[in-house]
Order: C-alpha cells, then structure tokens, then sequence
C-alpha cells in the first residue's frame, strides 16, 4: 500500500462522510467534490487515465453544479432547529455497518484478491476509442437512446404546468 | 494485504457511507447524493477488478465504468428534476413530510 494510495483513500473516505454528514447542504457539495476528485485520483493510480479525466469531467465538472443547482432552487424551507436524520436512523446505521462488514469480511477471506500482481496493463484512448466503435458499438448507441430519453424526461417533468404558472 | 484488497475496501467502505447517507438523510437531495456515491463505488471496483484482473487488455471494465457514469450521469438529472418537481408541489425537500402520491 503506497503513500499516494493512503492519502487519496483517506480523502475519498472522509469527502463522502463529510458530504453525508454536514448540515449546510452547499458544505456538503463541497465536500461530495473532494471525494470524486480523490476517486479521479485513485482511478489514475489504477492507470485507467481516461476514466479518471471522464470522472471529473462529468462529476465534478456536471454533477455536482447540477445537484448546486437543484440545492438554490429549493432552498428557503429548512429550519435550523430540526434534526438532519430521520427518526429511524440508528436502524440504518446499522444495516449501513452489517453490509460494510458482510463486504469487508468476504473482501479479507476470498482468494480472487490474492493473485500475483499483473503488468502494467495499456488503455490509451486510441484503444478506448476502437473498442467503442466496433465491439461496443451498440451499447454506445444505447446510452446515447438513454441520456436523450433522460434529458428530454428532465425537462418535461422539472417543466412548469401552464395551470401553475398562471 | 495486496493492493486489490485495499482498492476493494475502500469501496466497499464508500458504498457502506452511501448506504447510509441515502437511508438516514431526510434532504431528498443528499439521499441522491449518497446514491452517487455508492455508483461511485461500483466503479471503483470495476477499475480494480479491471487492473488486477487476468484479461487487462480486453478492456472491459474500463468500457462498464464509461456506461456505468453515463447512467449515473441520466439518473442524477432525472432524480433532480423530481426533486425540484416536488418541491414546487410540497414546498420542501425533507422526504419525511412527503408522504402521499396524490397531487
């Protein structure tokens, strides 16, 4: 385990909780863009460039200034006084803590993870490129259906009615 | 502990906070949010198994990661366009106020 993989797992972790955690919901979008910039991070490490350039690109670059934008249009209702959990929480915290250990332990105890350490495998993006344009085509056609369908079905639901605006 | 085991528990202990943010939060928005992190995760393990895996030049789960953060990608719009949807009809965003289907 090297230092780098140590720092950028540290960060990730804490990013995530502290954007579960904090109260104001703009913190808290910060602190979500910590953890994706340490998860391009750790993506680099694993030598997949491409995924981790793509990763900040759309999570930092769109989604988080989406979910900001969603945060300042809703904005105004929450009191401050009240409680930033659901009554049930503890219940959830521990189905949270039972999955991460069922994970942790079948992770420590299973022998896929203990294979030797392969080379240094290649993915350029003139590869990427290749394998999405012949092998992979039609799922690329599918998720250019799919986000198409999603833009046109987020504009018309997030779509004022015409009785509502009058 | 080999490198694949530590990739896999930071994973797996990102996907246990994501878990646990998108069933305890009452903002409907961070219970997106924690949804986001456990794809996230996912991806994370497709990079991993992808690196430490027998086959690294076939290039899928470098190929699942890119579909994987285009449905992430459509669910997040989708998922916050209801949520602005409901605030117009609810006023608020806390989900243990909105508790019926009929406008």
């Amino acid at each position: 385990m090297t230092l780098s993989f140590f720092i950028l797992g540290v960060l990730t972790i804490l990013g995530a909780a502290a954007a579960l955690t904090l109260r104001n919901l703009v913190h808290c979008v910060l602190a979500l863009i910590l953890a994706f910039v340490g998860l391009a991070g750790l993506f680099l490490q694993l030598d997949a460039q491409f995924i981790g350039f793509a990763q900040i690109l759309v999570y930092v670059g769109a989604v988080a200034i989406l979910i900001v934008f969603a945060i300042l249009l809703t904005r105004g209702t929450e009191s401050t006084s009240q409680s930033i959990v659901s009554p049930s929480w503890i219940i959830s915290g521990i189905v949270a803590a039972a999955v991460f250990g069922v994970l942790a332990w079948t992770i420590q105890s299973s022998v896929a993870s203990r294979h030797p350490l392969p080379p240094q495998p290649e993915a350029t993006v003139k590869q990427i490129g290749d394998a999405l344009m012949s092998r992979f085509a039609l799922p690329l056609e599918v998720i250019g259906l799919l986000l198409t369908a999603a833009l046109v079905g987020a504009v018309t639901i997030a779509m004022r009615d015409k009785q509502e605006m009058k | 502990m080999t490198p694949l085991t530590s990739y896999l528990l930071v994973s797996s202990l990102l996907f246990s906070i994501g878990l646990a943010g998108a069933l305890t939060r009452r903002n409907a928005i961070l219970v997106l949010v924690g949804i986001e992190l456990m794809l996230n995760a996912a991806n994370l393990n497709f990079i991993a198994f992808w690196r430490y895996g027998p086959h690294p030049e076939a290039l899928t789960g470098i190929m699942f990661a890119i579909f994987s953060i285009g449905v992430a990608a459509a669910e997040a719009a989708v998922g916050l366009a209801l949520v602005i949807s409901i605030y117009r009809h609810y006023k608020t965003t806390n989900l243990d106020q909105i508790n019926s289907m009929r406008g």
